[in-house]
């Protein structure tokens, strides 16, 4: 048994493939940036050198972020079930999908943050300082404010990453087109299925990376940016 | 006013502890210029960072009209730190903001309302001369400019203290001489008193009143401009005034030699020629020449004199207000 699918059903699978993963990425990419921020900066602010260096607190706060960059994301998928089940209220479906999916981004967006924070001159930083300034208040108009551009390419490439990582959402239920390219496409052996998700993918990558770089060049008022 | 006192910080380094500041005393009279200046590693960076409560030093108190500073902490520090407009070493503008943007910067932490602020902004601008570039970017100004925007924060919130850290090492000779005119009329409307940290005497010949030089983390020599050209065993009058070629040949043929400082002097060209002729010595220049210390014209000339009341002619030059330094004569003049 091995018929193709017609290309109308495929297209209805699409679409509803192509909103369940929109759905997990953008909930949990928002979850996933809204905590690893404040994480960015709190690695940013403890480092030797930062507003507050505090090389305990640095540290700690390292080794569990770099723990869970570590742990692959399939496992956590499954490992997080019960987590899931008090949060979502159920441990299958897209909805549970995006309570691993959060967390196990949040240390990624947290190491890029503090990356992406560690980029601002010091001498700048030092100035904001001797104006009087608190500590909150550097981090948010100078820190954060000073990084706007880095931070929102941070962001699109986690959104790209979020999105390769929902391709695994199906283990649990979670849909989405990695579901369907591997469910209805491999394993049916129905390339016309696998082959048309791959392409759904590749639009939606490239079309969200540009949109990202575009916002990023438009906030960005440095000189490169304006030529 | 603002008084350093017997200041000493050191940092431990790969060969032990390092000693940058040894016991640096200053003091810096309100409304008045100061450069501190001395070659790298002299401690003058350590200075600049320990003024700017940016570094606790080991011992000693830094007092902004009378109070010390240097055990502040926490929201006290803060405000301290208002009390002391810092002028950054190196590119210190927010790059995302407009000049406008970066010069409210200590008025939005000092929790100044909008309309005054930006009155205030406006004033500052206006201070430093580039009210036209209220909303260009960092990027979209010159090095001097960038440099008058820093000089305009660091006064936004009224501080008693201008410190600039080295605010001419990136610019060129043009470009320096517009910001350097931005920290004087900072001292001249608001009456600042300015610290200026650098390694370029150019800055000290332009618009300091005072000089401190800094060796080894100590003050080896600290006073007004002035009065140290004066000195001829000073540095400043030896990095400052111009020099003197040496020509044992030339000197040998006169009776006496020595060096003539004169301050402010209107009628420089007048005091030599008329010495001459009272005492009825023949003077001859030797060289050296003239110069300008901020608005004041400084002259060294090395002379030569020959004839009976020659020591008469120097003693009365000296009476007449110059600085004479009498050079012994070289080895082929000595007599036995």
């Amino acid at each position: 048994m091995n018929e193709v699918t017609p290309w109308s059903d495929v297209i209805d699978y699409l679409v509803k493939a192509t909103g369940e993963s929109l759905y997990m990425m953008g909930i949990s990419t928002l979850v996933a940036v809204l905590l690893g921020i404040p994480l960015g900066v709190w690695l940013q602010v403890t480092a030797p050198g930062g507003l507050r260096p505090h090389p305990f607190v640095h540290r700690i706060l390292g080794f569990v972020v770099d723990l869970g960059r570590a742990m692959p994301f399939i496992i956590l998928l499954v490992v997080l079930t019960w987590l899931t089940r008090f949060i979502a209220g159920q441990s299958i479906g897209p909805s549970a999908a995006i309570v691993p999916l959060s967390i196990g981004t949040v240390p990624f967006v947290g190491r890029l943050v503090q990356n992406v924070l560690a980029e601002v001159h010091v001498s700048v930083v030092e100035a904001a300082v001797t104006t009087g300034s608190g500590t909150l208040r550097i981090v948010r108009s100078v820190l954060l404010r000073e990084s706007l551009p880095a931070l929102i390419n941070a962001i699109g490439v986690t959104v790209i990453a979020v999105l390769g990582y929902s391709a695994m959402a199906g283990v649990i239920g979670g849909g989405g087109l990695g579901d369907l390219a591997i469910r209805l496409g491999y394993q049916s052996f129905d390339n016309r299925v696998l082959w048309s998700t791959v392409a759904v993918l590749a639009v939606l990558t490239t079309l969200l990376q540009f949109v990202f770089t575009r916002i990023a060049r438009t906030v960005d008022r440095r000189r490169h940016a304006s030529v | 006013m603002i008084t350093v006192e017997n200041l000493t910080k050191s940092f431990s380094g790969r060969t032990g502890a390092v000693v940058a500041l040894d016991g640096v005393t200053l003091e810096v009279a309100a409304g008045t210029v100061c450069g501190v200046v001395g070659p790298s590693g002299s401690g003058k960076s350590t200075l600049a960072r320990c003024v700017a409560l940016l570094e606790r030093p080991d011992s000693g108190a830094i007092r902004v009209d009378g109070t010390d500073l240097v055990s502040l902490g926490g929201s006290a520090l803060r405000a301290a730190r208002r009390q002391i407009g810092v002028v950054p070493q190196g590119d210190s503008l927010l790059r995302q903001r407009t000049a406008a943007g970066n010069v409210a910067l200590p008025l939005e932490s000092a929790g100044v309302p909008g309309p005054q602020r930006r009155t205030r902004v406006g004033e500052l601008l206006d201070l430093v001369g580039l009210t036209d570039k209220a909303g260009s970017y960092p990027d979209q100004l010159s090095g001097g400019q960038r440099q008058r925007i820093a000089v305009a924060r660091a006064l936004a919130a009224n501080p008693s203290v201008l410190l600039a850290d080295e605010p001419t090492s990136a610019l060129d000779p043009e470009t320096t001489g517009s910001v350097l005119t931005v920290l004087d009329r900072a001292r001249a409307e608001l009456g600042v008193t300015v610290l200026v940290v650098t390694h370029d005497m150019g800055v000290v010949r332009r618009i300091c009143d005072d000089v401190a030089v800094l060796d080894h983390g100590r003050v080896i020599e600290h006073g007004k401009v002035l009065d140290l050209v004066a000195d001829a065993g000073s540095r400043t009058s030896g990095s400052l005034l111009p020099s003197v070629d040496q020509n044992p040949e030339a000197e040998s043929k006169y009776d006496r030699v020595a060096d003539v400082v004169l301050v402010g002097f209107a009628a420089v060209g007048a005091l030599l020629p008329e010495a001459a002729s009272r005492f009825g010595v023949e003077l001859g220049l030797l060289g050296g020449g003239l110069t300008r210390l901020g608005e004041t014209p400084v002259a060294r000339f090395r002379v030569g004199l020959t004839g009976e009341r020659s020591d008469s002619a120097l003693e009365w030059i000296s009476e007449a207000g110059a600085a004479v330094q009498r050079k012994p004569k070289g080895p082929q003049g000595v007599a036995a």
